[in-house]
């Protein structure tokens, strides 16, 4: 090394000049190995791409145009499209926001560097193992996806559900059985008129011997009838051994217990409420002359929590006169919110250490005048900080634009059905995979479908060379 | 002029100056406030690795019987069992109560074998290649190399969906004319991967390499060495700090790439990682615990990788803002 450094100016002038041309054509082989490779595995194929985008499906034949006119025709590139100009609409503003607002407050901390730490962390994941756990954390089954399990338990605290849920397509009617009928909202009523000192029965029938065992009911008892008052009966009018039997109180029939019964009068207001004990009998003592009906309340079959489904087919659909082409292609799907959720938890931390560099290499000077000035910590920040940031927000804004323009691993990971071509979730990126190499393969049009990727990234490209042949 | 003061000139990663960072922390609107916020906004981004973490060393029998969250109520659940059978294979006697995973003896060390036989070749010739051809455009004297860089530069944001059809047909091409087809090959994988690592490592090498002063090389050349000799002796040792940013950020890339193993590799019976993931996801939809277990399993490498080499991995990132 040392002798490098010095520099020795005597020799030949002949033989210098010689070197000087060995010299040249050293550093020019030095080329060779990145040359080679970089234009036989990407100059040369993103060219011969284009030639494939105008032949048929087996880039056997030239057909012109016919590939880009038959993929802006169909619905399938449109819903890429569209899954991907909510992508450029949606992620890479906000994740540049949380980068920021991360950046920003993690300077107040004496923590900061655990906390980017963590934050930062996602993106050295691959985005499949990623993309594992947010298919977890999405999953429908509560007892397994954490946010239906959030979901469900903030549902039942304001939404308890009954003793005797009702299973999807159920209907409350369809429990009636003997003595009942369906009354107004759900709820189920005693079909006779019943007064002071009569007995009702009210036969049900659709809930599982085992649901009642569990909630601790017991053979079902008619009450003794009693003065003044209004008793009853609520039981699961059916015996396996005698099946025919429809309004007897069978051996081996339950009663409805902990159910919860109003007396109505005959104006439908409600006089009296109690529930059922362990042998579904009721009591309502004291009651007027009457008539009266005996009402089920419909909170008793209030069905349980059911899910979202964060990766199924649900989508925010725009409702109104629209055709049914144009509610497809405005409607955001679930699915990409989710996949967009869990690529924020991927990306933020990047866009955070990159703004968080920008940030430290502030002008010092600047904010304290602001500060000296009197401008207010808000000020402050959005005048003086912000506009000095800008360059380098908008050096991330536009590495997420080209991120989310190529958008494929989340999109196949989370959504191994709906990113396929037409499916909820697909996007150019996933199509030119499955198009070319995914079965029922069409080279022709993957080729088109990468050729329009890769116009959509020629301005963010531009923007590149400007900046970097700028500096 | 010492080697010292020319390796610190090119730093990528903007040092706060320690004045600024002290007057940022005065201006705090209320302290605790912050401090909760991102406290929660911290948690919150841990939930889905400890999750994962959770629900890999947890039995497999309790998967559909309850949360992973409950195990904070009975940490005694714990167990190893799922990594005992993700390395020796789908045995059918499974402890616990639990399910057959479903997961081939050893598929998942042949995976890690498979990752690390991309990654590793991958970085190296990456790193080296970008070395020699940055080299080539910053010291070289031929004409249009300014030329040559801003063509990079604009390769950098090629997306590589671009080039996956040609070279496979290309690499299938090279069967029929050479014999030898790297199509279904790893050989094919690192291929891809290397050309399209280029851009990034040359723009990456090459704004390092500006900072070391010409008259460096000059000097060298009068004194009668050879451009390899210079490259090895003089540029190589100065950019140490700039190839290892390239080579960490690399590694991690092609650890955790899917698209390229996907179309040269899909089918294959050796399969990287996230390729062997993406497969089980596929196959085994409802056996998270053991999914979850190979993902455990996957990010270990590049954990590791980065924990050690942060410093290295932010400064490539921050330089390569534009990839």
């Amino acid at each position: 090394m040392a002798a490098v450094a010095v520099a020795q100016q005597q020799g030949p002038a002949r033989r210098s000049a010689r070197r000087q041309g060995q010299h040249h054509l050293q550093s020019l082989v030095f080329l060779v190995p990145g040359a080679v490779l970089l234009v036989a595995i990407v100059i040369w194929p993103a060219i011969a791409t284009v030639r494939y985008s105008f032949y048929n499906g087996t880039a056997t034949k030239a057909v012109g145009f016919s590939n880009y006119k038959s993929l802006f025709s169909t619905a399938d590139t449109l819903i890429a499209v569209r899954n991907n100009v909510i992508w450029v609409l949606v992620f890479p503003f906000i994740v540049t926001v949380m980068g920021l607002v991360f950046a920003v407050l993690s300077e107040h901390i004496r923590w900061s560097t655990a906390f980017k730490t963590i934050i930062f962390l996602p993106i050295v994941f691959s985005v499949t193992a990623s993309s594992l756990v947010f298919t977890q954390i999405f999953q429908l089954d509560p007892h397994v996806g954490v946010l239906n399990a959030i979901v469900q338990t903030v549902d039942d605290y304001f939404h308890p559900p009954g003793a005797y849920p009702l299973s999807a397509g159920q209907s409350a009617a369809s429990l009636a059985t003997s003595g009942v009928v369906a009354g107004p909202h759900g709820t189920l009523e005693s079909s006779a008129a019943v007064r002071a000192g009569e007995t009702v029965r009210m036969g049900l029938t659709g809930v599982s011997p085992d649901t009642l065992t569990v909630l601790g009911a017991r053979q079902a008892r008619l009450p003794a009838p009693s003065a003044g008052a209004v008793t009853g009966l609520v039981w699961r009018d059916f015996s396996v051994s005698n099946p025919s039997n429809v309004s007897g109180v069978l051996p081996g029939e339950d009663g409805f217990t902990n159910l919860h019964v109003a007396l109505l009068r005959s104006d439908g207001s409600t006089a009296a409420t109690t529930t059922t004990d362990a042998f579904g009998r009721f009591v309502f003592p004291n009651v007027g002359p009457g008539p009266f009906r005996v009402q089920i309340e419909a909170s008793n079959f209030t069905p349980s929590f059911s899910g979202t489904f964060w990766l199924g087919p649900q989508s925010l659909t725009p409702t109104g006169s629209l055709s049914q082409t144009a509610q497809a292609l405005l409607s955001v799907p679930l699915i990409d919110i989710s996949e967009i959720l869990a690529y924020l938890w991927i990306w933020a931390g990047f866009t955070m250490v990159v703004v968080a560099a920008g940030l430290a290499a502030l002008d010092r000077e600047a904010l304290e005048a602001a500060h000296v000035d009197g401008a207010t910590e808000w000020q402050t920040f959005r005048r003086v900080t912000i506009p000095m940031l800008a360059p380098v927000l908008t050096v991330v804004f536009v590495t997420m634009v080209i991120n989310v323009l190529k958008i494929f691993d989340i999109v196949v990971n989370l959504g191994i059905d709906s990113s396929q071509p037409g499916g909820q979730s697909s996007t150019l990126a996933s199509d030119v995979y499955y198009l070319g190499f995914g079965g029922g393969v069409h080279t022709g049009l993957a080729s088109a479908l990468a050729v329009i990727l890769f116009v959509l990234v020629v301005p963010a490209m531009l923007f590149n060379l400007k900046r970097i042949s700028g500096k | 002029m010492t080697v010292t003061a020319v390796a610190a000139a090119p730093q990528v990663e903007a040092e706060a100056p320690e004045q600024a960072r002290r007057f940022l922390r005065r201006i705090r609107p209320s302290r605790v406030v912050v401090n909760v916020v991102l406290g929660a906004i911290a948690l919150f981004w841990l939930v889905p690795t400890l999750s994962m973490m959770i629900i890999s060393f947890r039995p497999s029998g309790l998967f559909e019987v309850s949360g992973w969250w409950k195990v904070f109520s009975a940490p005694s659940q714990l167990t190893i069992q799922n990594y005992k059978e993700l390395f020796t294979g789908g045995s059918s006697t499974v402890l616990g109560g639990g399910v057959p995973s479903g997961i081939a003896p050893g598929s998942v060390l042949d995976a890690l074998r498979t990752s690390l036989e991309i990654s590793i070749p991958a970085t190296i010739l990456v790193t080296v290649i970008a070395s020699l051809t940055a080299y080539s455009i910053v010291f070289g004297r031929w004409r249009g190399r300014n030329a040559v860089f801003l063509t990079i530069v604009g390769l950098m944001v090629v997306p590589l969906q671009v080039a996956l059809i040609p070279v496979a047909s290309l690499y299938k091409d090279m069967g029929s004319a050479f014999g030898w087809n790297p199509f279904g090959t790893i050989t094919g994988v690192v291929i891809f991967h290397v050309a399209f690592g280029l851009p990034f490592g040359v723009f990456l090498m090459r704004n390092f390499y500006t900072g070391i002063p010409t008259a460096l090389i000059e000097a060298g050349r009068i004194d009668g060495a050879g451009e390899w000799t210079l490259f090895r002796r003089v540029v190589i040792p100065l950019g140490v700090a700039a190839a290892a940013s390239l080579a960490i950020f690399q590694f991690i890339w092609v650890w955790n790439d899917l698209l390229v193993c996907l179309v040269f590799l899909g089918g294959d019976p050796h399969v990287p990682l996230t390729l062997f993931l993406y497969d089980q996801e596929r196959t085994l939809a409802a056996n998270f615990w053991i999914i979850s277990t190979g993902s455990m399993v996957s990010i270990v490498v590049p954990l590791i990788v980065f924990l050690a080499f942060q410093r290295h991995f932010v400064r490539g990132m921050l330089a390569g803002a534009v990839k």
